[in-house]
């Protein structure tokens, strides 16, 4: 059936800039994030460089402070969630043997919305950087409060709120086209319950995006009248409140954060047995704490701004309901050893990644413990502590987990084994350079170095020298991963990978052949 | 015409999705100049934002018509299983709720306004200093007709026009209901009465919104520039607005498509989406004219 469809696949142009397959999209996005997660790396060695030593020495402040801005925006709207729906077109149909994805089409539209937004977005701060006289690219933090990013926001604020608006139009139709697929185009004998994971994490995901994003389109266009319009939403003069942005950013930023991070627990979920030898411990508790942490996303956004002024009763009711997340997380993090617990456990490169997922995210994830207690959060508020943190959970852990992904799934997109030397390179290098460099943040912040700033006092001098040497080798180390890609995608060199690919891998990806064909599963398979 | 088929139909490739992303690129980097261009609150000295605008939301409704007019022929081709009718009932839905969580920003920022924020400006609470300090002759009131920095306004009303719009709005409701049930046991004269009294009432109550818009900015010295009040009042109802608006003109493409005999087979899923998407709208205007209009 596979030759059937063999002469329909376009070629050429078409294939990639027309296409209506979920794989070639997935490779698309993919790329996409790549390109980005460099550009973004690249703004933070500019970060790195200025921080290296006290003083003023490689760009001025406001320059500074684009960097900071851009570095995180493009990070988290242009790397990391374009990661995981790159993941989710190229795994999902596979994983619940459908045909493709629900909406071919959208799905395309989805992909290509992101380099319109993106190239407003970096356009901004090309503009910026080369072009003398130009207004700067967006400053005020990649959180964009009112009123830096309203009464006194540049130029570029307009043109960044409305790409923000576009990345916000691709996300809702990426996961509602998820949703659909997962709820529709199931395979016979699929049920909800046998689903990989994976698949549960991302639809759970999905349905974040599909809440969320629209609020922070809300608050993005309630910046843009207030800028133009003469509204008042964010201006206490006019009976609005700066403070109302800040609630209407994180009701986004919380769940945001999570759809950031659950489909990470769901490729860990999958990777993890397949190297243990044993199926996942508590898949359903697995199922109903990735539930569990969504719904609590909601009604947590508070603790973004215990400093910012709120009623007691508000601020108590916020720190349970964050440590309470804690519980869910802790479930997942014990199942995960659990699953390991008496396995036949070998140390492939996916697993590696995984293991440092593992470890590296709860490091993060306790510093958020920390920090969701109120009292303590007047103290690390706003410091290192805070960039130590959601690095933590952000590099070590979703960017780490989309590595095991990458390792873990590449044979089946590429047909080639990864080169396994370079892998292993860019894995030990990774894993020193990126505690190097967030590790010691957690102790210039507890000892009040704030974040955001261009400049430090003196007494920070020596760790911020090693988290910038950190920061280096962390960036140049990615170059090996991109030697992995380049090798196996492009040259097609190394050892060709079997259908199975892992010795103990289990679902339906690995039942077809490596690379797996333009059209899988038109006829779908059944599931016992 | 519409033998339905088993297999799930996954289109060849398409030009319209990237066609539609550029149209979107032309919206932005238009829409955006031409903000700044025609607002003057920071400096632009081009003058094509316009113009870009303008050709982006042309070229929008090119790929939109183009798109839909392939999966209308695919839809008439018999080419749409019962399966992949339902994606686009559940994709509908999904959009539907997206709707929702967007109007939802709104309505949170206008219950913390009058539950927090202007008791606070008043000096309630953690606002006694802010009051004291800032704006000690602000009243806490909703609606906010005197900011706090003093600029005034007059309120607007629920019981003239607001009141008929809603019973408007409720009856459209109504018509739209009758066609429905008549699309389903296949009275097609009936669907286009019904649902043309829908669209009538649709364009009524566009045109009482449009001229309470300019008795608001006329009489009641009501705009977008009189706080928190006026924000929260022309935003919401606004963005009400434009969706009547684009339902509007789904009810009406679907009238078109009965009068073409489509839908009148039980393969109606662009149909009954209009439908969803009315319904929506209406609601949304019950939510607004109780606590935006009336208390």
């Amino acid at each position: 059936m596979a030759d059937h469809h063999e002469h329909h696949a376009p070629t050429g142009w078409r294939r990639w800039l027309l296409s209506t397959n979920h794989k070639d999209i997935g490779s698309l996005y993919l790329w996409f994030s790549f390109a980005m997660f460099l550009v973004g790396g690249l703004l933070a060695m500019v970060i790195r460089a200025e921080l290296m030593y006290p003083g003023m020495q490689v760009v001025d402040p406001d320059f500074f402070n684009q960097m900071t801005t851009t570095h995180g925006l493009i990070m988290v709207f242009g790397a990391v969630m374009p990661a995981f729906v790159g993941l989710a077109n190229w795994m999902i149909p596979l994983m619940i043997g459908a045909p493709d994805m629900a909406l071919p089409r959208m799905n395309n539209w989805s992909f290509w919305i992101l380099p319109a937004a993106f190239s407003i977005l970096i356009g901004s701060v090309l503009m910026s950087a080369f072009g003398p006289g130009n207004p700067p690219a967006p400053n005020f933090g990649w959180t964009f409060y009112a009123p830096l990013s309203t009464t006194y926001g540049p130029a570029s604020t307009d043109f960044f709120i409305l790409s923000v608006h576009l990345m916000g139009i691709s996300s809702i139709m990426g996961a509602i086209n998820v949703i659909v697929t997962v709820m529709n185009m199931r395979a016979p004998g699929m049920t909800m319950m046998k689903m990989p994971l994976f698949v549960w994490t991302w639809l759970i995901t999905a349905f974040l995006l599909i809440a969320v994003m629209p609020v922070l389109a809300g608050a993005v266009t309630m910046m843009l009248t207030d800028r133009h319009f003469g509204t008042s939403f964010f201006d206490a003069a006019g009976g609005g409140d700066p403070v109302l942005f800040q609630h209407i950013f994180w009701f986004f930023g919380h769940p945001e954060v999570y759809i950031m991070i659950l489909p990470a627990f769901g490729v860990v979920s999958a990777i993890i047995p397949t190297f243990a030898r044993k199926p996942l411990f508590g898949y359903a508790s697995m199922v109903y704490a990735t539930a569990s942490i969504a719904l609590l996303s909601f009604v947590v956004w508070a603790h973004h701004m215990f400093t910012v002024g709120m009623p007691l009763a508000g601020m108590l009711f916020f720190m349970y309901m964050t440590m309470l997340i804690s519980v869910p997380t802790g479930v997942k993090v014990f199942n995960w050893v659990a699953t390991m617990w008496r396995g036949s456990l070998t140390f492939e490169l996916p697993m590696k990644w995984a293991l440092a997922f593992v470890i590296l995210f709860t490091i993060g994830g306790l510093s958020g413990l920390m920090l969701s207690i109120t009292p303590a959060d007047f103290q690390y508020h706003d410091s290192y502590f805070v960039v130590a943190h959601f690095h933590y959970v952000l590099v070590s852990g979703a960017i780490f987990s989309m590595f095991a992904a990458v390792y873990y799934w590449l044979p089946k997109w590429s047909g080639v084994m990864y080169d396994k030397f370079w892998g292993e390179v860019h894995f030990w290098s990774s894993l020193i350079s990126v505690n190097l460099l967030f590790f010691p943040m957690h102790f210039v912040g507890l000892a009040g170095m704030p974040r955001r700033y261009s400049d430090y006092a003196l007494q920070f001098a020596d760790y911020n020298w090693w988290i910038s040497i950190g920061a280096f080798w962390f960036g140049i180390s990615q170059l090996f991963l991109l030697w992995v890609l380049i090798k196996a995608c492009f040259l097609k060199k190394g050892e060709k990978a079997t259908d199975e690919v892992w010795e103990g891998a289990e679902g339906l990806e690995w039942t077809v052949p490596s690379p797996a064909p333009f059209h899988t599963f038109d006829t779908p398979p059944v599931v016992k | 015409m519409s033998e339905k088929t088993t297999s799930y139909y996954v289109p060849d490739s398409s030009p319209w999705p990237l066609l539609g992303s550029v149209g979107l690129f032309l919206i932005a980097i238009g829409g955006g100049n031409y903000i700044q261009q025609s607002t003057s609150k920071v400096a632009n000295d081009g003058s094509m934002g316009g113009i870009i605008l303008a050709i982006g939301v042309l070229w929008m409704i090119g790929v939109m018509f183009m798109w839909w007019r392939d999966t209308i022929k695919e839809s008439i081709g018999g080419l749409h299983s019962d399966q992949m009718d339902r994606s686009y009932r559940q994709g509908m839905l999904w959009f539907i709720f997206s709707e929702v969580m967007f109007f939802g920003a709104f309505f949170g920022a206008m219950f913390y306004a009058r539950w927090l924020i202007v008791p606070w400006l008043g000096g309630e609470g953690i606002g006694a200093m802010t009051h004291e300090l800032l704006w000690p002759d602000f009243q806490a009131m909703w609606p906010v007709t005197t900011a706090p920095d003093g600029r005034t306004t007059q309120a607007m009303g629920a019981w003239g026009l607001p009141m008929i719009n809603t019973a408007i709005l409720l009856t459209s409701s109504v018509t739209l209901s009758i066609a429905h049930h008549a699309l389903i046991a296949g009275d097609r004269a009936k669907v286009l009465w019904a649902q043309g009294a829908t669209i009538i009432l649709a364009l009524i109550f566009t045109g009482v919104q449009a001229y309470e818009y300019v008795h608001a900015y006329r009489d009641l010295g009501l705009t977008l520039e009189s706080g928190i009040y006026g924000s929260l009042f022309f935003l919401m109802t606004g963005f009400h607005g434009i969706h009547v608006v684009i339902g509007s003109l789904f009810l009406i493409v679907t009238f078109f498509r009965v009068l073409k005999r489509h839908h009148m087979d039980g393969n109606n899923f662009a149909w009954e989406a209009a439908a969803w998407y009315w319904h929506f709208v209406d609601v949304v205007w019950l939510f607004l004219f109780i606590t935006v209009y009336w208390l």
